[in-house]
């Protein structure tokens, strides 16, 4: 059902946890859908420097939240909002049908981490121009 | 690796005493059981003595078994062809929320045929409430299909007086008994059930072989045409091994019947006691005692369930979940939300069902290795306030 990549971010999933203080937080999914992908980043110079996530669902959700993070860590940001979900998927060497719309989410947590970051510096930079 | 299986309401491994009387049907003995010389007759003897194996086991007469491909098929024709030969009584079938797909799936069918679908809810124990099914009761009510053990949660139904419910009003009364047959007492005639689906798999006997018991009496036609055999109730050639191995398997069910329950009592009784103490923000799902022997049901917060089942497959552990991951679709399986429980709880579902030869020592590894997944499975989860 799911390929080797997948079991295995699945059962040794990378980059587990929170950050002490992060600079961008993104969360997607509900839990009626029984996904929820929360992904915590650290920039530094534009680049995402750390990258954390905790998720709740099956284990295409997990192994993809697991995959993003290694895929980002130490990339621009532009890099990683190029990153899209369907890209995550094949790193992982594809995911089932059924599985492609409901838990492939992780570019998605991602860029709302990165967005929240910079909505953070907007309004720093508005500050800081007053 | 060891293996354990627990998930014995989707299906059981074949008895070997069973598995030693169909082999002479698959090899010397081939013969078709319509054939007129010897090896016919012999295929027909053994077809025959399976019946009265399998009517023994729920108190009913040979004649009243019609060998099926299933249980899935059995639910078929008890519902399709009972509601089309009795049409003219009426046109109004009742069930319930926590049906097998195969009995509401089949009132689909019906509803689009044009006739009327009742669907009764249930408690959050899983038990249909007689008086529920009195108020929905007509005169055009022809036929209830009430399931005698809940295959998800294990609840199981006060048959007596649903059948008695249903005859008041001049419906027949069927009941799946698939999950159930074989592993609690069933008397059809004391039960005042009319048509009951079982199936053979369920209870150490072959795959592909089932039954269905049609009271006598009871007006119901075919369901499958092309063929005289069961009494003109179900065309095509006769499964043999398999209806010998179901006759086989129907009667060890009911030798060992009780041993099997006590043994299964005591596993469960553990397994439930200990999963209780050391998982945190657990729920037991279905009715606390009137439960099928050997089942289990639970849901743990903040996890869900595919994730649940592949952890403990990396640990040769076999079960099963109600979650949506696993049912095929983005809901979770429509028997935990007809118990009321909100999506996130039933996301994080996991039945755990025990068989005859599942051993203590086996409970104990369960218990071992479950804690742990389930921790792990949290760490990662954001909504856990665990850990």
């Amino acid at each position: 059902m799911y390929s080797k990549k997948v079991m295995d971010h699945f059962m040794n999933p990378r980059n587990v946890g929170q950050i002490d203080s992060p600079d961008g937080i993104g969360e997607v999914g509900n839990h009626v859908c029984g996904d929820i992908m929360h992904i915590e980043i650290k920039v530094e110079d534009n680049i995402i420097k750390d990258i954390k996530f905790k998720t709740l669902g099956c284990a295409a959700a997990i192994a993809t939240s697991s995959m993003v993070t290694e895929m980002v860590k130490g990339k621009t940001l532009e890099e990683a909002r190029a990153i899209t979900n369907k890209a995550v998927a094949e790193a992982l060497d594809g995911l089932p049908p059924v599985k492609m719309h409901c838990s492939n989410l992780a570019a998605d947590a991602l860029h709302a981490a990165i967005n929240d970051y910079m909505s953070k510096q907007g309004s720093k930079m508005e500050f800081l121009s007053k | 690796m060891r293996t354990i299986y627990m998930d014995h309401s989707a299906t059981t491994p074949l008895d070997t005493e069973v598995f030693n009387a169909m082999k002479p049907y698959y090899t010397n003995r081939f013969g078709n059981a319509s054939s007129i010389y010897s090896m016919g007759q012999e295929a027909r003897k053994a077809i025959e003595k399976a019946r009265e194996q399998v009517a023994k086991l729920i108190n009913a007469f040979p004649q009243e078994i019609i060998f099926t491909s299933g249980g899935t098929e059995a639910d078929n024709q008890a519902i399709i062809s009972y509601a089309l030969t009795n049409k003219d009584k009426g046109n109004h079938i009742i069930t319930s929320a926590i049906e097998h797909h195969a009995v509401l799936e089949t009132c689909d069918f019906l509803e689009k045929l044009g006739f009327e679908i009742t669907i009764l809810p249930v408690q959050p124990d899983g038990l249909v409430e007689p008086e529920v099914l009195r108020k929905e009761m007509k005169p055009s009510t022809i036929l209830v299909s009430i399931m005698h053990a809940n295959n998800e949660v294990g609840t199981i139904q006060p048959i007596k007086e649903l059948a008695e419910i249903s005859h008041e009003w001049g419906a027949a009364f069927h009941t799946d008994a698939v999950q159930s047959m074989g592993k609690i007492p069933i008397d059809v005639k004391e039960m005042g059930i009319d048509m009951l689906s079982g199936s053979s798999h369920k209870i150490y006997g072959p795959k592909g072989v089932g039954c269905l018991f049609v009271k006598k009496g009871i007006r119901i036609g075919s369901f499958i045409h092309g063929g005289g055999q069961e009494r003109k109730m179900r065309a095509g050639t006769e499964n043999v091994p398999g209806i010998v191995g179901f006759g086989k398997a129907a009667e060890l069910a009911l030798l060992h019947m009780a041993e099997r329950k006590e043994k299964l009592d005591h596993l469960t009784n553990l397994l439930k006691e200990g999963i209780m103490e050391t998982i945190p923000s657990t729920l037991l799902t279905g009715h606390p005692e009137k439960r099928i022997p050997g089942s289990v049901s639970v849901c743990f917060r903040f996890v869900e369930g595919e994730s649940i089942l592949l952890m403990l497959d990396s640990f040769g552990i076999m079960a099963s979940s109600g979650s949506a991951c696993t049912s095929g679709s983005l809901d979770p399986s429509h028997v935990l939300l007809a118990l009321g429980l909100p999506h996130e709880i039933a996301h994080g579902s996991l039945r755990l069902t025990l068989g005859k030869d599942n051993t203590e020592e086996e409970v104990k590894y369960v218990l071992e290795v479950l804690p742990k997944v389930i921790g792990n499975i949290r760490k990662m989860s954001p909504c856990a306030a665990v850990n």
